[in-house]
């Protein structure tokens, strides 16, 4: 089924957000007022970033990191054009040239900058491409998305938006249970950390605000990232949901008369 | 005679008169009104204003009520009204339009602080080909994995009752929660 909208009503933090909860494969197409983009994924994890008609094969990154000057680039384009990125990538190894953790660290900046320049992007239909992977002559990436997601949140700077995604202050924050993020890896700002270091149930965002000196656009933009990040959860303040027809002082027989009532409930549903 | 209520809320459009509808055991007193701007009326030519209003007899002295609430943000004074005593209420989704969903989770937040009774949402249109799976539409909504998230169509009648009763087993659950 369909993974499709505009960017107008999800970001680009928000999708990334659903790609690595969801650990989807496949890739994420964007038409944008200019141009397309497309970020692929494994398993919830960035493999690789193609945006617009530029040039994003090993050769062209290694130039434009300054890991070769543009007369080697000319030499490969010349002599070892029939090579694709797997085989030019092995030939350099093998050379001594540049180690195999290079290669990838390079790659891996470049496709960060690729989403970092979809951060910008405000507008334009998205659909996610379940049987669209990466060409089988590049080399993939694998990076976790989290820190991306951090940042995309920090860049998100419309305030009506973050009010509608934090619309109370006066709720809890706890940390969730997800054993294969470990917040220690992650990229947070001095601000970050202190927030996070005030996240406990019984604390309010409010209250978190107060002790950190942060104003409420701060700390929604914070807690929005934390949220979107899949690090935190929202916690109502006291939360015990009872049955509103239970809130009465109740008796044992009143109760009884309650889940019979729902019990009849039921069993006139099933027969309709 | 004892009468019960629940409610169906959910953003503009999102097929609660057509949930009602399907199990009502009369025609829905549906409260609707040419809709005015452009945008809305490319999506549907009128909408509930005040409420919609079906019933399902359960027998000689229980009778349960189903409202459906405005779905337009100016409408949104008659909520807290329509939410007083209700049972439990159901969040309808339209899972083929993701611009709704925020508004979505803002009105489940908003039905959440009217009163704490037990709610499920339901994703209706799940037999259209953009509709965007549960799983993504949970992570969307935010949702934590506890609360259900039920496929639904709403002009269908035992998609509605499914929702219906997962809902009264939720409310079964509370209650029986409550007890300990």
């Amino acid at each position: 089924m369909a993974l499709r909208g505009n960017l107008r009503d999800f970001t680009v933090t928000q999708l990334l957000n659903l790609i690595n909860l969801a650990h989807k494969s496949g890739t994420l197409v964007i038409d944008g007022s200019n141009e397309t983009a497309q970020i692929s994924f494994r398993d919830g994890k960035l493999a690789y970033a193609q945006i617009g008609q530029e040039d994003n094969h090993l050769a062209a990154i290694l130039h434009r990191f300054k890991r070769l000057s543009a007369g080697q680039l000319r030499a490969i384009h010349l002599r070892a054009d029939h090579l694709n990125d797997k085989e030019l990538g092995l030939l350099l190894i093998n050379a001594g040239y540049i180690s195999q953790e290079e290669i990838l660290s390079l790659l891996q900046s470049y496709f960060i900058d690729v989403v970092r320049r979809l951060f910008k992007w405000v507008d334009g239909a998205f659909q996610f491409e379940y049987n669209l992977h990466p060409p089988a002559d590049r080399i993939p990436i694998r990076l976790d998305l989290e820190n991306l997601i951090i940042e995309g949140a920090r860049q998100l700077r419309e305030w009506e938006q973050l009010r509608e995604e934090i619309p109370s202050l006066e709720m809890g924050l706890k940390f969730l249970d997800r054993p294969e993020t470990s917040i220690q890896k992650m990229n947070l700002s001095l601000e970050e950390w202190r927030v996070v270091s005030y996240i406990n149930p019984k604390n309010t965002i409010k209250q978190i605000a107060s002790v950190t000196k942060l104003n409420d656009m701060e700390i929604r933009r914070i807690i929005y990232g934390l949220l979107q990040a899949g690090l935190v959860e929202v916690v109502r303040q006291g939360s015990t949901p009872r049955v509103e027809i239970l809130r009465s002082p109740v008796t044992p027989l009143f109760k009884e008369k309650q889940i019979s009532l729902v019990q009849r409930l039921i069993t006139r549903i099933r027969s309709i | 005679m004892q009468t019960v209520k629940m409610v169906v809320t959910g953003p503009f459009s999102a097929g609660k008169t057509q949930f009602i509808r399907s199990v009502s055991e009369i025609d829905v007193v549906a409260t609707e009104r040419k809709i005015s701007t452009p945008d809305e009326r490319a999506i549907k030519q009128a909408t509930t204003v005040a409420m919609d209003f079906g019933r399902i007899t359960v027998d000689n002295d229980l009778v349960l009520y189903l409202f459906g609430t405005p779905g337009q943000k100016r409408f949104d004074f008659m909520w807290e009204i329509l939410s007083e005593g209700m049972l439990g209420f159901i969040v309808m989704i339209d899972s083929t339009r993701p611009e709704t969903f925020r508004e979505g989770r803002s009105i489940l937040e908003t039905f959440r602080a009217y009163a704490p009774t037990p709610y499920v949402v339901a994703a209706n249109k799940q037999d259209e080909p953009d509709a965007w799976e549960l799983e993504d539409m949970r992570n969307a909504l935010r949702l934590s994995p506890n609360i259900k998230l039920l496929p639904c169509v709403a002009t269908q009648k035992e998609a509605v009752k499914n929702v219906l009763l997962e809902l009264l087993y939720s409310i079964l659950l509370e209650m029986d929660g409550s007890e300990k």
